[in-house]
């Protein structure tokens, strides 16, 4: 009886087998990035996945330590649970605000003339790649009298001394929304430019026949579901900048922040990675970020499917 | 007088379905929602070019003044000074970030081309899956492995060589994943069978089909990755003064502190103009890839 079973399966086997065979060529192609893909990208997953059971200070070689590295994050690593909660509360508001930013700006940049549009996408796209030129933010937020803001703020007669925008903790996080922002028109943004642009008319033209009355139902029953999948792609790239605050904090405010005021994951990760080398517990906080923000990305999909219906 | 009337006509009845649907009211709320945010996102930029410009008196003027009174180009010239006078000459900072652009951005057009033909316009087993993990790697930043990074670059030997800037940047995913979202939808699957049926080999028909269809998508890739090395410091895995980039030389020099504030600002612009006028010069042909960027649900 398993004999004609048996070769059934040897035959498929094969034939996956002869299919591998035949298509040696594409592996050909994709070998070269794919091996270095999976050196740089795949393997430091797997790594850190193995490495956040282990206690490893790289010169010794790895102890299994099982789950304490991540028992200690959640529940006696209280700085760890401020970064958390401080995470959280940037990826929400940049996440879907920094989102929320781009698409607008995208819509309302795609009613310009093409001539003005390509000069207000300059302007708009320029910050998110001039590297740290957000640096400018410091000084412009500086504590001291010669702080742009705080001198507008003292002539305007707001407030006798100066405010100390970085140091304070009340102001701290506000500040790395403005500048997280500032920077967060990337190729997402574009990718939106692109897909306003790329609409045929025709489809207005069409929709204006059929009833429709002004440019919000333009936008929500034409515009946004033919460029769902821009928006898509867009929604993936503010939401992975958006938890990704921390060169920015410590840019801005230095490291650590006051009363850990901006303290967020990535902080804590570089710390104990890349100071302390407790390679272990960093690979735990790593893997707790990696499903934060995979998990976000797959739930914004999720809703994103949904516009328009 | 009424000929310009019957010039003007044509005009408007061409440009009429633009203004569809469109209220005063409306615009007046975009037009004043754009100068807002404009100006918020511009300011920064203006700042810091004016800053740079500024002699020392005004630099330390109070109060402060936000657009310079009398440019000078004495911050420039500084930091040339500064930078001639570092023990690691100016000129091999630039080398670096020079060799190190070229060199990555080069493979990485290269490499995430051939790849992404293959994923776009093959059908063999498993691509699907590999093409999934490259758009999960888009959804985590490389934060998250920057560790382990770390030690395999130290157990492979990278550490300290130009390769631990490089090699990475070959296999950024957000190349890839433009690439092969263009090349599908902008290479039509009959013309790769003419060539097929008139006797080119797959390797002839990337060269000579693909690479040239897809310009403005190896542009796009060129531009990105640019943007990428240029603004790279790799601060953990380079620790030799003579290997660090341009951006790195440059950083030291913007938190260098209080007596240098006009020569950071020029080190900012600097840094700054380089990616920005790349964009100007490059900005049709990028629209035009990203525009396939669309992700299926």
């Amino acid at each position: 009886m398993d004999y004609p079973a048996g070769r059934l399966a040897a035959s498929r086997r094969e034939g996956l087998g002869r299919r591998i065979w035949k298509s040696r060529k594409s592996y050909l192609f994709v070998a070269p990035y794919m091996i270095l893909f999976f050196i740089f990208t795949v393997l430091p997953v797997l790594i850190a996945v193995g490495l956040s059971f282990t206690s490893f200070n790289v010169l010794e070689s790895p102890e299994w330590a099982g789950m304490s590295n991540y028992l200690r994050l959640f529940f006696q690593d209280s700085v760890f649970l401020t970064g958390v909660k401080n995470t959280l509360f940037l990826a929400l508001i940049l996440g879907p605000g920094g989102y929320l930013f781009s698409l607008a700006c995208a819509w309302f940049i795609n009613e310009l003339s093409p001539k003005v549009r390509a000069l207000v996408t300059l302007i708009f796209y320029a910050p998110s790649i001039s590297g740290n030129v957000y640096l400018i933010w410091s000084v412009m937020f500086s504590g001291d009298d010669y702080g742009y803001v705080n001198s507008l703020l003292t002539k305007m007669g707001l407030i006798q001394k100066p405010i100390q925008f970085l140091q304070d903790p009340q102001y701290i996080l506000l500040i790395v929304i403005v500048v997280s922002l500032w920077v967060s028109l990337g190729t997402g943004f574009l990718s939106l430019i692109a897909a306003f642009q790329g609409i045929d008319k025709s489809y207005y033209e069409a929709g204006a026949i059929d009833g429709i009355r002004n440019r919000w139902q333009e936008l929500w029953f034409i515009t946004l579901p033919l460029i769902r999948p821009q928006m898509l792609f867009s929604a993936v790239m503010s939401i992975t900048s958006a938890f990704n605050v921390g060169a920015v904090v410590t840019a801005l405010c230095g490291y650590p922040t006051t009363d850990y005021a901006a303290h967020t994951i990535m902080n804590h990760l570089t710390d104990y990675g890349l100071e302390r080398f407790e390679m272990g517990y960093a690979c735990a906080i790593a893997v707790v970020l990696f499903c934060m923000m995979v998990g976000a990305n797959l739930l914004a999909k999720h809703m994103i499917g949904k516009v328009g219906e | 007088m009424t000929q310009k009337i019957t010039l003007r006509q044509p005009r408007k009845t061409r440009h009429k379905h633009l203004y569809l649907n469109r209220s005063l009211g409306g615009n007046l709320a975009i037009f004043f929602f754009l100068a807002l945010a404009g100006v918020f996102m511009a300011l920064p930029l203006v700042y810091s070019i004016s800053s740079s410009l500024k002699p020392l008196d005004e630099l330390w003027m109070y109060p402060p003044r936000f657009f310079v009174q009398n440019p000078t180009a004495k911050n420039f010239r500084d930091l040339f000074d500064l930078m001639g006078d570092n023990w690691v000459p100016f000129s091999r900072y630039l080398f670096n970030t020079v060799f190190v652009s070229a060199a990555g951005t080069l493979g990485h057009v290269v490499l995430s081309s051939l790849c992404a033909y293959a994923l776009a316009k093959h059908d063999f087993p498993g691509r699907h899956f590999l093409f999934q993990m490259v758009v999960l790697s888009l959804m985590f930043s490389t934060v998250v492995t920057q560790v382990p990074n770390f030690l395999i670059m130290s157990r492979m030997g990278l550490v300290n060589s130009y390769s631990a800037y490089i090699l990475p940047a070959f296999c950024s995913s957000l190349g890839l994943y433009l690439m092969k979202q263009f090349m599908e939808t902008s290479i039509p699957n009959s013309l790769l069978e003419a060539a097929r049926i008139d006797g080119a080999g797959e390797g002839r028909i990337f060269w000579r089909v693909v690479m040239p269809l897809v310009k403005p998508a190896w542009l796009t890739l060129i531009i990105f990755s640019f943007q990428g090395l240029w603004n790279t410091s790799a601060t953990v895995l380079i620790q030799k003064e003579e290997l660090k980039t341009l951006n790195n030389a440059l950083s030291q020099i913007v938190s260098g502190g209080i007596a240098r504030t006009g020569t950071a600002a020029a080190a900012t612009v600097i840094m700054m103009a380089v990616p920005v006028v790349i964009f100007v010069v490059s900005q049709g042909s990028i629209v035009e890839t990203v525009a396939t960027s669309g992700m299926k649900d």
